[in-house]
């Protein structure tokens, strides 16, 4: 499901000098969360800490890091079972949007228990191909077609990895 | 409403993987059933109780996507992510995979016979449909590559009686297929859908086509033969299909299946939002505009998204759905009364 031959391994990038922002600190834990006797539910600093340390394809840098994902453009209900993540490309034909988007997916599959629905999209306005990108991320069908695609599930799983 | 649909039995069929899709034979006594764990299986009762009588694991390399019976029940066709199709042979409870059909460029998403027995139709992402003429000694010859859609092809049904075949993609249309002097041709485009048509249902006559989508719609097609009294227009000698009902405002999310039950008129979809749902046409109403009401909503049918529902082909209200959580449930769908 992703397109064309992209930057990866051609040694050029396609935006060579991305804007670099600061990480966020640790999540500072709350005497209610380590009380094991109050329910936990998922809230979005909680989803943005699984996706912030996302690789990007072709930076040695995390999503956090390009601010292709942010906090605030994480919506969830635990109670309703909902995630919606907007992510936002660096640049506006970026090649590698639909990878970036599976890997936030998988990451999400891979994460959270099987009663979510999730919702992963670009940020309206920021991708020339937001309409097409954002279909192909909804189709789950393509997304478990991709995955059963070992080239595919091995980029993905790079983004994945934790860097050493 | 709330006792409508009663559960009968639910079976893990597809343990830590995905149920995509059931078949029901046409006897209606046996229920196959396809998922991301590459295996079809075969489902049949013992007592009041489901029991697997086959596994058919040795046909694909990755995810069984859609089964489809011949109308005859003596052979079942898989249709796989791995670009190919497996015709078996039914043997007992015995199945020998005795054609693979290749040809597809990429994941074959679906496959349906033809109400005859002589032909068989599969589609792709690769954006075709193929028609396949099937001869006495199980040979199979491509005898059409259709190139109508402009996407990923979803699903392919026949219409129950004629050699017409209907189509769904991800472009957002529905397309219709005819012989013509030797080779098949589209014979008609049905716009509206705002997004992925995902599967369709033809009623027990044949007239009206169901499909259902992304959209979260199910619009309800009707064939109007040329010079039809309606005056709905024609081209040439091809019937023309009109939209005469939307049901929105129903689902929450994708609806990724519609049944027509060919017994009851019964129409039941499968949602991404775990629910089962049944309508039925309100009789007053005009053919020509027919209105549809809720008659079963099941919002916890399942854990997570509904895939596939299946209406027995012999026993009136028994129905099969298959979920994302790897199970298959079975249903006694009642109408209430006062409709």
């Amino acid at each position: 499901m992703v397109g064309g031959g992209g930057a990866v391994g051609s040694g050029l990038l396609e935006n060579a000098n991305p804007l670099i922002y600061e990480r966020s600190g640790e999540r500072p834990v709350t005497a209610g969360e380590e009380d094991e006797q109050v329910p936990d539910s998922i809230d979005a600093r909680e989803i943005f800490d699984l996706i912030r340390s996302i690789n990007d394809p072709e930076h040695p840098l995390t999503l956090e890091e390009l601010n292709v994902v942010e906090q605030v453009r994480v919506q969830v209900s635990d109670p309703e079972s909902t995630v919606a993540v907007a992510f936002t490309p660096t640049i506006p034909h970026c090649s590698m949007a639909t990878l970036i988007g599976l890997s936030i997916k998988v990451k999400l599959l891979r994460s959270l228990p099987q009663r979510f629905k999730m919702d992963v999209h670009i940020t309206p306005g920021t991708h020339a191909s937001e309409h097409a990108v954002n279909k192909q991320l909804a189709d789950k069908e393509r997304v478990a077609a991709a995955l059963e695609n070992t080239h595919l599930l091995e980029v993905v799983n790079q983004c994945l990895s934790a860097r050493s | 409403m709330k006792d409508s649909l009663v559960l009968l039995g639910r079976v893990p069929a597809h343990p830590d993987s995905r149920c995509w899709f059931l078949a029901w034979n046409p006897a209606g006594t046996l229920l196959a059933s396809c998922g991301g764990d590459r295996s079809v299986r075969i489902w049949g009762t013992e007592g009041d109780s489901w029991i697997c009588k086959s596994v058919l694991s040795e046909g694909h390399q990755r995810t069984v996507r859609k089964v489809a019976w011949s109308p005859c029940g003596n052979y079942l066709a898989s249709a796989s992510f791995d670009a190919t199709t497996c015709i078996w042979k039914k043997n007992q409870d015995d199945f020998e995979c005795v054609t693979t059909l290749e040809g597809h460029e990429n994941e074959v998403k679906s496959v349906a016979w033809a109400p005859s027995g002589n032909l068989l139709a599969t589609c792709s992402r690769d954006k075709s449909v193929w028609v396949w003429e099937v001869d006495e000694e199980d040979e199979y010859e491509c005898v059409s590559v259709l190139n109508s859609h402009t996407q990923d092809v979803k699903h392919v049904v026949w219409h129950p009686s004629q050699e017409l075949l209907a189509s769904a993609s991800y472009d957002d249309t529905v397309k219709l297929y005819r012989e013509e002097e030797d080779d098949w041709v589209c014979c008609a485009t049905l716009e509206g859908h705002e997004s992925t048509v995902w599967s369709l249902a033809f009623d027990p006559s044949g007239q009206r086509l169901a499909s259902c989508s992304d959209d979260r719609t199910v619009r309800i097609w009707r064939q109007y033969p040329p010079d039809n009294e309606q005056g709905v227009a024609c081209s040439g000698s091809d019937p023309s299909w009109k939209c005469i009902c939307t049901l929105s405002g129903f689902h929450s999310r994708t609806i990724y299946d519609v049944a027509w039950c060919q017994l009851t008129g019964a129409l039941a979809t499968a949602c991404g939002d775990d629910a089962i749902r049944v309508f039925e046409e309100d009789p007053s109403s005009d053919p020509q505009q027919p209105t549809f009401s809720l008659t079963a909503h099941l919002p916890q049918a399942h854990s997570q998204d509904v895939n596939c529902v299946a209406w027995n082909p012999k026993e009136q209200g028994l129905l099969a759905s298959c979920s994302d959580d790897g199970e298959v449930a079975f249903w006694k769908y009642q109408r209430p009364e006062g409709i």
